[in-house]
């Protein structure tokens, strides 16, 4: 009687020490759910969901806040893979908050642009350059095609121009052939 | 010699009818100075050459007129004299049909050479020759256009290099030009074999062909009877042999694992066309400006050419006769991984190594497509022992994430699948979409992570900048409000000791 009441205090002691270290040692840091909707995202911090940007809605949608229905620009695509990953059933884009468009980059007009400063700050991922009364302009490689930039341009000058198919970024479309046509059934 | 040597078959492949008669009858003819060359700026894989001439200059033969932009890129050179017109955008020959930058030359007809300035690695060493060898613009020749200078080393890995397998197994049906070349070249082939064993200090070179090409086989053997470091190899004609990990294992018996460059394992090869281009860099100081192309098929008048890069490839076809039936497609490469041109107002590239006008039977792709009645003669024929039939379901119902499981990336595209399919399902096709899809998917999956990167690093900067704002403001408020303080104090204590004088004041006056 002693000695099992003995060795099962020994063990869960072990047990619960085991446990314990482990918890300091693996300890993960955040919400991994997010970080995983996250990267589904398309990262384009364009907003369109209702979020200010796409780690706020995958918090959101993590927390059951937000629906997984949101983002245009993630397309079907991409709301078929939250729903397989959070195992829930897919439903169609909510068009209310916006189309798919096609991936596109802004283009400052440089003749018309004032040089107001407003697009840089208006700009989610730093990819507008230029200085007050000078020149703005776009580093394409770096620009998302959020559009957040077009509201507070007091001229207008900034166009958002889809990206051109050339040969560096063609690709193999899918194969379109012809079927058989079956000659019983013409008349 | 040996009395037995051992052949390593791989698995599948097919035996085809090889064409190659027809355009073996000629020799090469060396096709003249055409009026108007066009350069692509992307002959080779990699990053567009970076251009270094103007409009209105005038260039030199063998003049550089732009440079390899980065390690994974490859010089481009004026073929001839002449000014240079425009550099605009122009029809390339590529499968999309999509114009690319060019250099447009109006040639002077003169021919007139740059100062050539051959090499002697021996002098110079090794390293210095390789750096050359970078604005050589020599790439695979054998069609992959793989920058050369990446392959020239004398260890990758860890492991030194010591076989060298020369590549003249050209398996696909029609292509001749690496055959007429072994049969009017082997001279400075066997001289440039010499020079790249002895520079890259390689234990063995095999020249490694198969066995339909009877000339080339007895050439080579004449010129390799005093030579010790050369021996060859006479695989058998079965295609695709002439891929380099299916080339490997037919020479010595070696399968390269998955993910592995042949170098790793101490092998390397090289086409043998790319080696006579770096012997004649090397030996006369010649950069890469012209290759043999093979225009066959459907064709009047059918042999091998030299020719200038830029050369229209119209010029050629006329000269050639021009087409039997007029009107059908041209191909470019072989019939079963090239592509059919879109048009033929392009010019002659570094990975054109073939055309063919092609013939009534080979377009038996124009006839319907049939199910799939899985009868799995496909796995029977790939060479690299997938299992074409998976790859062809889940590449048709777009299930991307399954079909790279199947090791869609190992596919060579080498069309054999296809080719035995008695359904004539275009597999290959399939297996490009997906391929392209995937990469494309792998892109975007890339730039979010950067716009990612992008978005959290202003977000930190902003609350940053918050912060320290929030910081100066509270500095500024303590500042002036102790000053203030201090100026009341100030204020308070005056009022105090003036209203005191005036009590004393009154004091005194009442006393």
């Amino acid at each position: 009687m002693l000695i099992t009441i003995g060795v099962i205090i020994f063990l869960s002691l072990i047990i619960g020490v085991a446990l314990g270290i482990s918890a300091i040692k693996f300890k993960v840091d955040g919400d991994p759910i997010i970080e995983k909707i996250d990267s589904i995202l398309p990262q384009t911090q364009c907003g369109q969901c209702g979020y200010p940007g796409c780690k706020p809605y995958a918090t959101a949608i993590a927390s059951g806040e937000a629906d997984i229905n949101q983002c245009p620009p993630g397309g079907d695509d991409g709301i078929h893979k939250l729903a397989d990953l959070l195992g829930v059933d897919y439903k169609p884009l909510n068009e209310e908050h916006g189309v798919p468009k096609p991936k596109s980059v802004a283009i400052i007009d440089e003749k018309t642009c004032i040089g107001c400063t407003l697009c840089i700050q208006a700009c989610p991922v730093d990819a507008i350059l230029g200085s007050a009364k000078h020149m703005h302009t776009i580093i394409e490689k770096e620009c998302t095609g959020c559009e957040l930039c077009l509201p507070p341009c007091p001229v207008d000058c900034i166009d958002m121009v889809p990206i051109k198919e050339t040969t560096e970024n063609w690709k193999w479309k899918y194969p379109v052939h012809k079927l058989r046509v079956d000659e019983r059934a013409t008349p | 010699m040996k009395l037995f040597e051992n052949i390593f078959k791989f698995n599948g492949g097919i035996q085809a009818e090889t064409h190659k008669a027809i355009s073996t009858a000629e020799t090469i003819k060396k096709f003249g100075i055409p009026k108007k060359i066009i350069l692509p700026l992307r002959q080779h894989i990699g990053r567009l050459a970076k251009i270094n001439v103007n409009i209105g200059d005038y260039v030199l033969k063998g003049q550089l007129i732009a440079n390899a932009d980065g390690n994974v890129s490859a010089a481009i050179h004026a073929p001839t004299s002449g000014y240079i017109e425009s550099i605009e955008k122009l029809p390339i020959p590529h499968p999309s049909g999509l114009p690319d930058f060019c250099v447009v030359i109006i040639t002077d007809g003169k021919d007139t050479w740059v100062d050539k300035k051959p090499i002697d690695w021996k002098k110079i060493g090794y390293q210095k020759t390789v750096e050359l060898l970078i604005s050589s613009g020599i790439v695979g020749l054998g069609g992959a256009t793989f920058p050369s200078h990446l392959k020239l080393t004398k260890k990758d890995h860890g492991a030194k290099l010591t076989t060298l397998i020369i590549n003249a197994a050209e398996c696909e049906p029609y292509i001749t030009c690496d055959d007429m070349l072994m049969r009017e070249r082997i001279d400075e082939l066997i001289k440039g074999i010499n020079l790249l064993h002895d520079f890259l200090e390689f234990e063995e070179s095999i020249i490694s062909i198969e066995d339909n090409k009877l000339d080339a086989i007895e050439k080579i053997k004449k010129a390799i009877i005093n030579e010790k470091n050369i021996s060859l190899k006479i695989v058998p004609t079965i295609y695709p042999s002439g891929d380099a990990k299916r080339l490997i294992y037919l020479t010595k018996g070696i399968k390269i694992p998955k993910n592995t460059r042949s170098s790793e394992l101490g092998i390397q090869m090289f086409n043998v066309a790319t080696i006579v281009a770096i012997y004649r860099f090397l030996e006369f100081g010649e950069p890469s400006l012209s290759r043999i192309i093979t225009i066959t098929g459907n064709i009047k008048k059918p042999r091998n050419y030299e020719v200038l890069f830029g050369t229209p490839l119209e010029e050629i076809i006329t000269d050639a006769g021009g087409q039997k039936i007029n009107n059908q497609t041209f191909i470019m490469g072989g019939p079963m991984m090239g592509f059919a041109l879109p048009s033929i107002q392009v010019p002659v590239t570094k990975a054109m190594n073939c055309i063919i006008s092609a013939e009534t039977e080979m377009l038996k792709n124009d006839a319907p497509v049939l199910p799939c009645i899985r009868c799995a003669r496909c796995a029977e024929a790939c060479p690299v022992e997938l299992q074409p039939q998976e790859l062809y379901w889940f590449s048709k119902s777009k299930q991307l994430d399954k079909v790279e499981e199947y090791n869609l990336f190992d596919c060579i595209e080498c069309g054999c699948c296809s080719y035995v399919c008695p359904s004539n399902i275009p597999l290959v096709q399939y297996y490009r979409f997906a391929k392209s899809e995937i990469i494309e998917e792998r892109q975007h999956q890339e730039e979010a992570n950067i716009a990612r990167e992008r978005n959290e690093f202003r977000l930190s900067r902003l609350e940053r900048e918050k912060i320290e704002r929030a910081e100066r403001n509270a500095q500024r408020r303590a500042q002036t409000s102790s000053d203030e303080k201090s100026k009341l104090v100030e204020e308070k204590r005056k009022a105090i000791q003036e209203a005191m004088a005036r009590v004393n004041k009154e004091g005194d006056n009442s006393l």
